[in-house]
């Protein structure tokens, strides 16, 4: 409950997402600015996967 | 059936009597294209040493949580989680799972996309991750037209003149309520799971691609012979 609560604030302060839904328009094409941020955000991520390195094991780590 | 003494089947030994029933014929077949060691491995290739590989198994976590979450909201009820504030909680989280089970599908997509993962006899592999991915967005649906809130009629009387359009809507009515939450509850997500469990046992079968070589013939007979060991 508390923390539900604190993290709802914390969460709220962020982003409002009370209200009506923000657009984009761009001749015929029409999206609104959430799926859009998530469309980047995945671009994003796919691209960092491929950039940063994996951590390796070190030698002689495995029994 | 064919009769057998009682205490002769020890479980472990083929009898030729017994060796020849459907029951012994599936058993054969399964240890055969499953060995333990590579249904659950214990080591992986060098290759799969990158962050891209994580997100087939980032999914499978998602899918995990949109599970159980929706297994609590079922057993509490749609009062449970329109009233009280840990009922909106675990709704959240089913929603949110739903969300991030997408973002990593679609990340898995396009990894192995790129890497062409069909290659190496693992077309049905990719078939059955789209197949998956095509009733995964069928059961978004569904959970969206149940929501029971302003959203879901607002959904579901945007989404009946696609429907119609094509002719589905006949025998599914996007706006009978309760024929969606049995879709959403029994019939699809019984489906993403069978597809799914397909597909990694796909996965485990014929093992990760491997990544392009310099040389795409020589890759190619790599990746030939890697698939043909694994199956080994």
């Amino acid at each position: 409950m508390v923390l539900g609560a604190l993290f709802g604030a914390l969460l709220g302060a962020l982003i409002n997402l009370n209200g009506n839904g923000h657009y984009i328009h761009w001749g015929f094409i029409q999206i609104s600015v959430a799926n859009l941020t998530v469309i980047l955000l995945m671009i994003l991520v796919f691209v960092l996967a491929i950039l940063i390195p994996f951590p390796k094991r070190k030698e002689g780590d495995r029994k | 059936m064919t009769d057998i003494p009682i205490g002769a089947a020890t479980g472990s030994d083929e009898d030729a009597v017994t060796a020849d029933q459907w029951t012994a014929r599936i058993r054969r077949r399964a240890e055969a294209a499953f060995p333990p060691k590579q249904l659950l491995p214990d080591r992986q290739p060098a290759f799969m040493a990158s962050w891209i590989y994580v997100f087939g198994v980032l999914t499978l976590v998602s899918v995990a949580w949109v599970i159980i979450t929706g297994c609590i909201l079922a057993i509490m009820g749609p009062t449970w989680w329109h009233v009280s504030s840990i009922g909106h909680f675990v709704n959240s989280l089913h929603l949110w799972s739903v969300e991030s089970f997408f973002f990593f599908m679609v990340i898995h997509l396009w990894g192995k996309f790129f890497m062409a993962a069909w290659r190496g006899n693992r077309r049905l592999t990719w078939a059955t991750g789209v197949v998956s991915f095509l009733v995964s967005v069928a059961a978004a649906f569904t959970g969206y037209l149940t929501q029971q809130n302003f959203d879901s009629q607002w959904i579901s009387t945007q989404a009946k003149d696609g429907i119609n359009s094509t002719g589905a809507g006949a025998f599914w009515n996007v706006l009978n309520f309760g024929q969606m939450l049995m879709w959403h509850i029994v019939l699809l997500p019984i489906g993403v799971t069978f597809i799914a469990g397909m597909h990694i046992l796909l996965v485990r079968r014929r093992g990760i691609v491997p990544p392009f070589d310099v040389h795409p013939k020589k890759g190619e007979q790599a990746a030939e012979a890697a698939t043909t060991a694994e199956a080994a």
